[in-house]
């Protein structure tokens, strides 16, 4: 104990303990590559007969001179396929207008109503700084912006943080603001209003409208012993403005459950969320790591979920490492969540037949596999299924839809292959 | 009163045991290694945020709750 009063003296005998283990090159080759280390990848995202998605990405960090890193990111997201647009299955072919307002496409009885033009691309840069104001003081600044099509978003956010404890323990603060466009071919639906036939005029507000989101962070890491680490973090989140989707409808049905009338959706112009967030890695003797994550979300638009995050990092060899994963996710519906309206009831200010706004499950299994080709060279492969399972057969199904799947389950496959080396 | 003693003695007791947590600077040699890391790969992180916030009503906690783009 008096030993770690004496700044000095410990600093040596870590440095003397260190050298001795060896341990100080091999931290320093680990984390503390001192140019420049670049980490690509190309992701494949596949939705059983929905959408599909390709998305490279590059990340790379400059260390300098201090402490100081530069990080920048690159990511293109190229997306087509079909989407559920909102409307619940029946027993009757369903017509609906494109949402550019030009065009039909018909979907077969029984068969969920998918969009099928779904189809954009995306480029996102962000660029961030991070450095330390003094021993125990870092702070970080970066910028991100976005562009597709229809949609553009330009952020920035800031955070420092403070070790305490001989760097046992972290504060950490983060703020985020992100200023969001939309701009939907054919301009903005007015909420609730119906759906028109194609090549007549849409029931349309503006050409675009936005919407801005803040975020805060509050974060405590904690060094448990020398194998383990914990982090806890709590967070809010507010958006504000047009938080419809524009491209979802909801279908107003007779006691048949055949569909009368499509409406554009209209959710609040406000939502505040907060999660708690706790993680745990603890380091096995054996070399392996564990990785165990929880996360709970509450938001006002009565949305509370569970994420349930599980990885194991088994280190074949010293060059070779086999990562399974486990993720299960659980949600509420959100208040205003219909499958679908009857013709009998007057319209809600606010719905939404949106199922990622429903109640269902999620897990999602995977494996990653590593190998290191050099000290700063590795190749990587991941492969993940994802499947959502939610209520098919509500019990306030009307008529024929108790005949058909109301839920839109979701099977996905995730294939990722990534590159890092240093230079 | 009672109540803010109680708050207050649990505050006290959650920082010393705290304190009381954590290594000497020399025992960082498993904490160091790159899957300790409290985000082990910046990559796979970005790309869950991303789907995930698309497919699901919920986003952030590990940091901030991602978006910017128009998939949710």
């Amino acid at each position: 104990m008096q030993l770690t009063k004496k700044g000095k003296i410990t600093g040596a005998l870590a440095s003397a303990t260190c050298a001795l283990l060896g341990t100080q090159a091999a931290t320093a080759a680990e984390t503390g590559h001192d140019g420049w280390k670049v980490d690509t990848a190309l992701l494949y995202y596949s939705e059983k007969d929905r959408v599909d998605a390709v998305e490279p990405t590059i990340k790379a960090q400059k260390t300098f001179e201090g402490d100081r890193k530069l990080n920048l990111n690159l990511v293109v997201d190229t997306l087509t396929g079909a989407s559920p647009n909102g409307a619940a299955p029946t027993d009757v072919v369903q017509t609906f207008t494109r949402p550019s307002g030009n065009g039909s496409y018909t979907i077969a009885p029984g068969d969920i109503p998918l969009d099928d033009t779904f189809h954009d691309t995306r480029v996102q840069v962000g660029a961030s700084w991070e450095a330390p104001i003094d021993r125990v003081t870092r702070y970080n600044v970066g910028t991100n912006i976005s562009k597709e099509f229809d949609y553009s978003s330009i952020g920035i956010s800031g955070g420092l943080s403070r070790d305490f404890n001989k760097k046992n323990t972290t504060l950490s603060l983060g703020l985020s603001l992100a200023a969001d466009t939309l701009e939907p071919e054919g301009g903005i639906p007015t909420p609730l209003a119906s759906m028109a036939a194609e090549d007549t005029p849409q029931p349309r507000d503006d050409d675009s409208d936005t919407k801005n989101v803040t975020d805060i962070v509050f974060g405590i890491t904690q060094v448990i012993n020398p194998r383990m680490l914990m982090q806890f973090n709590l967070s809010v989140s507010q958006a504000d403005g047009y938080l419809n989707d524009p491209f979802k409808i909801v279908s107003i049905v007779d006691v048949d459950g055949r569909p009368l009338d499509y409406i554009y959706e209209n959710r609040p112009d406000s939502r505040t969320k907060q999660s708690f967030f706790w993680s745990t890695k603890y380091h096995l003797e054996r070399g392996d790591t564990v990785d165990f994550s929880y996360r709970y979300m509450t938001d006002d638009w009565g949305i509370n979920s569970h994420t349930l995050d599980f990885h194991y990092r088994w280190n074949m060899s010293d060059v070779m490492y086999l990562q399974p994963h486990l993720r299960l996710y659980q949600q509420t519906e959100a208040d205003f969540y219909r499958h679908s309206l009857a013709d009998s009831e007057p319209v809600p200010d606010e719905v939404s037949a949106d199922y990622r706004l429903a109640e269902f499950d999620a897990t999602t299994i995977g494996v990653k596999f590593g190998y290191k080709l050099a000290d700063d060279r590795e190749f990587n492969v991941r492969l993940e299924s994802y499947q959502q399972r939610g209520d098919t057969s509500p019990s306030d199904a009307i008529g024929v839809q108790k005949n058909y799947d109301m839920f839109p389950d979701l099977d996905a496959m995730i294939l990722q292959v990534g590159y890092s080396f240093a230079f | 009163m009672r109540k803010k003693l109680l708050v207050l003695s649990l505050a006290v007791t959650a920082v010393s045991a705290c304190s009381n947590l954590g290594v000497e600077p020399w025992e960082r040699d498993i904490l160091a290694k790159p899957e300790m890391q409290p985000v082990a790969s910046a990559v796979d992180a970005a790309f869950d945020d991303h789907i995930y916030f698309s497919k699901e009503a919920s986003s952030g906690g590990a940091s901030f709750g991602g978006g910017g783009c128009g998939c949710n």
